[in-house]
């Protein structure tokens, strides 16, 4: 069922009254937040806490010949100093591949490295004292002798004879390579009127989330028990790394995570400091906290987004696309990450490309390679804004080569609303899309039409306006299909474990985590209108593997998806329960009976017979007035994992207006629109601040952010002045549009839609800027980000061999 | 983060500062919203830090003898806030809304960014822009330093190890006074990438005495001296093409010298816009 | 009197503190570390980020670049202490209505720097509001929402004193 308008849907498979179900209720846990209450990991404190500092290499690439530790064992307040060789021995390494990614390689990593330091900030030598501070201050009493050793910081070479291949077990410095053909490409190519090559660049850059990483880490030696305070996305598959790594039974491991500062991604990877830091507590038997400061988080978060895709596509006069052509490589760090891998983003460009259109013809190539930077890995959008960036910019190079407006070329390439079930060019499988819908609802949002009325008008008055479009896919609610087939013990199912209290409130207990994107709301609404009560009567437990069921955490966008679905059939589940003791109680058929706004009533008038609290207070303290032989079950338990579809996939479309200062090249971003099709709507709020937040991050690649190293592989602005966040004076308004295609695969229907913003906003607003630029003969920018210097560069005002 | 240790001291007075700083090692703090961003990410380990924000008379605005005196410890946020600074000395209250953000303002000061000198910061092109002179105390006595002689180099300035920078003297701008601020920063409140400040008088269709104080373009503020007799002429294309030989910028991590200087035209045509309207 | 550890005496949220620090501990520190009030966060420690945004002396200031001993007999108030007056509830409650936070981590200290551009006279244009608060990080909202929420608490409260 389809809508076009912004109310909330109806879609009566979830027909229940009261439903909470496409309504925007505020989230329940807010107040606190604007209170000063939260709980995140770095303001947590234990008894006998200790502080852990890394001593971290300055160089790229260096043998470690020696660590002096006994100066800095002696500073006040030092509790230990640790060596990694030490620290070998209560923690094993890991090696980040996995089997679906044919051919993937890495070498093994150490929680702190042992004889070679492999990236500027890799950590040494762990110094714990009773604060930070001393902690620091012995640090600059270690010395580490250090043979510096050449360092690999160019992809394009890397691969090269003569280059240091950073582990000669592996061979060479490739990490993974693959390889895609579809339909005909050769032919596509010959049947094209014009074939457009270029070369995007994609600027280096990072989570920089607001929270640093932190990990409090407990070994009690007593209980044999390990507690993980972590700010995760993923607190089940933590336990199971810090359970295997430091040679511990599942059981014995619990993982907490309370609030977690922003994470999009950065979080849900295994970090060798904080393994470090997990691992010294074991160690020195106290509970060990690290929290990383920025300057630190800048050389160890992980780092995304570094790409260099030639790209080609064919296009005949008639706008119909003919064929598509990436070769993509990408310079990771010197380690795959564990344990989703690092092949995953370059997989994922592979998998994307083309992938709203109807033309099959698809040559692709992929190659991930070692370098000595800092480590690569998932980061919010995984290879979305690429795949999407790329795409969308050669459509809008093929429309102006043949002189079709863009959007004109999309309506003639996008694949048909009715066409589904159908396949990408590279053999992904979409249930049910909305392109043409999400089109046209885009076109009338933004008044394309007026907007191109201005922009020639403006533009006769020497002022320079672009818009530009991006449509794309969204890979969300993962099946294992991700990464359970490749070895990885990443769950992709989810369970909620729904129970009446004494008091007849409803508390749910929930796999899937909060990082502020709303998944606790998600939850609750999903819970509250699929049991019937109240919202307020609903309290949501996350981020507790002692407390929750097993599930995989909030990733790919998968918490509304996955987690309200399992939520849905435990409040169907658990209704079902208590209509049964009800029906006890009541001398009725459970069939005549029904759960609303929080007590039993009369399924057919909608009279209360017995209000929820009151069956509660019998169950729990009068079961002996209930019939012999009946028991109340007031709890229920439900998974879900999605298994028609390997993956929910959902579309968008973007638009940019932007208006370029072509004496400076500064680039003002006017308005920013986003049609967005995630199936069922839960919280339209909710999904609708998603985009924004989603917009913002992949302005800030367009724009802003890029993790600028040098030739040594020292990364040269890692602080916040030198890179560059989207701030609030810079970024735009930025309107939000809603279709509805709910998957058939749940009774909920909902996908995800939480990175759609980050896999669209890059390359709308780069075909904006070039969109403005084209009437001045610009050369067409193509490399992220477009820094004045860049647009400079391309509007001839700075010549082309300086640097910008 | 967290900074080295080190000891403190409250100064109570000017003199009592200059005593405090004859320790080995030992630094002025006053706003520290420089100060200490350098000790946090250890990149200065003084032994001792002098406080001088308790001293007395050193945050006054006052006119006087044709001119507007403006203490070191005035806060950004304080001048912000004043009239006489807005009537007096309007180039100053141009640059204001650029330096930093809000609560930056609220401790920053007039003295510490002259006395920091980072070669990126508003106030100091500002000063020599306005021909004003910074006054000095330290163990030999008092002394003004014009603005063209204080900035030395790359945060180096006529301060010496136990000087204090006590305030500023501006000429009050007349009614033939114009001044034009301009500068190109990625964002709103970052260090700019490139700036200028502009100061001159207006003689009918002439302007005299103009000076061009520009930012960003090397280790201190830089004077154009060879754009400024051109624009005095009113040609303002001439002083733009001037400036390749005022100007050689450097390349730092996200702007290259070829783009500063390319920007540093941009800027000098509006701020010659700006010089060429009556001071409101 | 030049020496590393000082005894203070700062007015926090109301309450007078007597302790003794170390010079170098910044303020944003000490009221996490020493008096617990963990409702300032430390994004960045060099000023940029805002996350540690806390009033001295009734001006907004980051804690990262203030050290407590400088705060002897100084008058801090922290988000937990302006959230007990009430004095920003308003403010809370348009956060909270329109979603103007999401992690939480940027909320005290965008809270506290949109309190003081409302404390000044007029009704803010959007404008002004995306400058002022720039100096106030959040990657998680895109900031629509927070001065969606600052613009309808500056009318409302603009109605109510008219």
């Amino acid at each position: 069922m389809k809508i076009t308008d912004d109310s909330p849907p109806i879609v009566s498979a979830l027909d229940r009254p009261n439903s909470y179900i496409g309504r925007s209720v505020p989230r329940p846990n807010l107040a606190r937040l604007t209170r000063g209450r939260a709980q995140f990991v770095s303001d947590l404190t234990l008894p006998r806490m200790a502080h852990v500092a890394f001593v971290r290499s300055p160089h790229a690439h260096a043998r470690i010949i020696a660590i002096a530790t006994a100066a800095a064992a002696k500073a006040p307040g030092v509790v230990a100093v640790v060596t990694g060789a030490e620290l070998a021995k209560v923690i094993t390494p890991w090696i980040g591949v996995l089997t679906h990614l044919k051919g993937i390689k890495s070498a093994p990593q150490h929680a702190m490295a042992i004889e070679r330091a492999c990236w500027q900030g890799e950590a040494v030598c762990a110094v714990v004292a009773r604060s930070r501070a001393e902690a620091e201050d012995a640090c600059e009493l270690v010395e580490v002798s250090y043979e510096e050793l050449p360092a690999v910081t160019d992809p394009e070479t890397a691969l090269e004879p003569g280059i240091p291949v950073i582990h000669p077990e592996l061979g060479d410095n490739l990490t993974f390579e693959r390889v895609h053909v579809g339909g005909d490409p050769d032919k596509g190519f010959r049947d094209a009127d014009a074939v457009i090559e270029t070369t995007f660049h994609f600027g280096r850059h990072t989570g920089v989330t607001n929270e640093p990483r932190a990990t409090l880490a407990d070994w009690n030696e007593g209980d044999g028990r390990l507690t993980v305070y972590q700010g995760t996305q993923a607190p089940h598959m933590m336990q199971n790394l810090f359970a295997k790594h430091l040679g511990l039974e599942e059981h014995q491991v619990r993982v907490v995570t309370k609030d977690v500062g922003g994470s999009f991604g950065i979080k849900v990877h295994t970090y060798a400091d904080e393994m470090a830091t997990v691992a010294l507590s074991k160690l020195l038997k106290r509970p060990i906290k690290f929290v990383a400061d920025r300057i630190e988080s800048f050389v160890t978060d992980i780092h995304a987004r570094d790409h260099r895709v030639k790209a080609k596509i064919g296009v005949k006069n008639d706008g119909t696309i003919t064929a598509w052509e990436i070769d993509d490589l990408t310079g990771i760090g010197p380690y795959s990450v564990y344990p989703r891998t690092s092949g995953i983003e370059a997989n994922q460009i592979v998998n994307l490309t083309g992938g709203p259109y109807t033309c099959p013809n698809y040559r692709a190539r992929a190659r991930v390679v070692f370098q000595n930077k800092n480590v690569m890995c998932q980061y919010r959008a995984v290879g979305h804004p690429i795949a999407t960036a790329v795409t969308e910019g050669l459509v809008e190079l093929a429309a102006a080569k043949i002189g079709m407006d863009p959007l004109e070329i999309r309506r003639r390439n996008l694949i048909p609303d009715d066409a589904h079930p159908s396949s990408g060019p590279s053999g992904i499988k979409f249930e049910a899309l909305s392109h043409h819908e999400s089109l046209a609802h885009l076109d009338a949002m933004m008044n394309y039409a007026g907007l191109r009325a201005e922009q020639k008008r403006l533009r006769a008055e020497g002022t320079y306006r672009g818009i530009g479009f991006a449509s794309f896919i969204e890979v969300t609610n993962p099946s294992a299909a991700f990464y359970g087939i490749g070895g990885a013990k990443i769950s992709a199912q989810d369970g909620v474990t729904m129970r009446l209290d004494a008091q007849g409130a409803l508390i749910c207990h929930t796999g899937v985590t909060e990082q502020g994107q709303g998944a606790e709301a998600v939850i609750a609404q999903v819970a509250a209108s699929s049991f019937g009560v109240p919202i307020e009567r609903v309290r949501v437990i996350t981020g507790d593997t002692d407390n929750t069921p097993y599930g995989g955490g909030t990733w790919a966008s998968r918490a509304a998806g996955i987690g309200g679905e399992a939520a849905w059939q435990a409040g169907k589940a658990l209704r079902a329960n208590v209509l049964a003791c009800a029906a006890s109680i009541l001398q009725a058929k459970p069939e005549h009976l029904d759960i609303r706004n929080g007590a039993v009533v009369d399924r057919d008038s909608g009279n209360e017979r017995l209000a929820l609290h009151e069956l509660a207070r019998i169950a729990y303290f009068r079961p002996d007035t209930l019939p012999p032989g009946f028991q109340a079950e007031l709890v229920a338990t439900r998974h879900y994992v999605p298994r028609a579809w390997p993956f929910a996939f959902t579309n968008g479309v973007q638009a940019s207006y932007v208006e370029v200062d072509t004496d400076s090249g500064f680039v003002r971003l006017l308005k920013h629109w986003c049609v967005e099709d995630c199936g069922t709507v839960i919280n339209p709020q909710l999904v609708d601040e998603q985009i924004r937040g989603g917009v913002v991050q992949g302005i800030g690649a367009a724009l802003f952010e890029h993790c600028i190293y040098d030739a040594r592989g020292q990364l040269l602005n890692g602080n916040m002045a030198d890179y560059l966040v989207p701030m609030a004076a810079e970024m735009p308004d930025i309107e939000v549009g809603h279709v509805v295609t709910p998957t058939a695969d749940s009774e909920l229907g909902a996908k995800g839609a939480g990175e759609a913003g980050t896999a669209g906003a890059p390359g709308a607003v780069m075909n904006a800027i070039n969109d403005a630029l084209r009437p001045l003969g610009a050369k067409p920018l193509t490399g992220m980000p477009f820094t004045p210097g860049r647009i400079l560069q391309a509007l001839g005002r700075i010549s082309e061999s300086t640097p910008a | 983060m967290k900074p080295p240790p080190f000891a403190y001291a409250k100064a109570r007075s000017v003199a009592h500062a200059i005593e405090l700083l004859a320790a080995d090692d030992a630094r002025l703090l006053a706003g520290g919203q420089s100060l200490i961003a350098t000790l946090n990410m250890r990149l200065s380990q003084p032994a001792l830090l002098v406080d001088i924000n308790g001293v007395g008379g050193l945050d006054h605005i006052t006119l006087r003898n044709a001119h507007i005196e403006i203490g070191a410890l005035v806060r950004y946020a304080q001048a912000e806030r004043s009239a006489e600074i807005a009537q007096a000395a309007p180039l100053v209250a141009l640059a204001l809304p650029h330096i930093g953000h809000p609560a930056i303002r609220n401790r920053g000061t007039v003295g510490g960014s002259l006395a920091f000198a980072d070669p990126a910061a508003e106030l100091p092109a500002c000063m020599v822009a306005l021909g004003a002179e910074i006054e000095i105390v330290g163990p030999q006595g008092q002394r003004a330093v014009k603005a063209d002689d204080f900035f030395k180099g790359l945060f180096e300035t006529a301060l010496a190890g136990r000087d204090v920078l006590t305030g500023i003297r501006i000429p009050v701008a007349s009614g033939a006074t114009r001044v034009g601020f301009a500068e190109f920063a990625r964002r709103h409140g970052d260090y700019a990438m490139v700036g200028l400040a502009a100061c001159a008088q207006a003689d009918g269709k002439r302007l005299n005495d103009v000076r061009l104080a520009y930012f960003g373009v090397g280790a201190t503020p830089v004077r154009a001296r060879k754009a400024e007799p051109a624009l005095a002429d009113g040609d303002v294309e001439a002083a733009v093409s001037a400036l390749v030989e005022d100007l050689e910028p450097p390349d730092d991590v996200q702007t290259s010298g070829a783009v500063k200087a390319h920007l540093a035209g941009v800027l000098l045509r509006r701020v010659a816009r700006q010089l060429g309207r009556a001071a409101s | 009197m030049s020496q590393r550890f000082h005894e203070i005496a700062i007015t926090v949220n109301g309450e007078e503190v007597r302790e003794r620090v170390d010079a170098r501990k910044t303020l944003v520190d000490f009221l996490r570390e020493d008096l617990a009030l963990t409702g300032s966060h430390v994004g960045c420690e060099h000023g940029v980020c805002g996350a540690c945004s806390v009033r001295v002396n009734g001006a907004v200031v980051r804690g990262c670049l203030m050290l407590a001993v400088q705060c002897d007999g100084a008058r801090v108030d922290t988000i937990e202490g302006v959230a007990d007056t009430d004095e920003i509830a308003d403010l809370q409650q348009a956060f909270v209505a329109r979603n103007a936070l999401q992690c939480g981590y940027c909320t005290p200290g965008m809270l506290l720097t949109a309190q003081e551009l409302l404390g000044r006279s007029g009704v803010p244009s959007r404008e002004q509001i995306r400058a002022h608060l720039s100096g106030n990080y959040c990657r998680c909202t895109g900031y629509q929402a927070i001065v969606d929420a600052v613009e309808a608490v500056a009318k409302t409260r603009a109605e109510a004193n008219r």
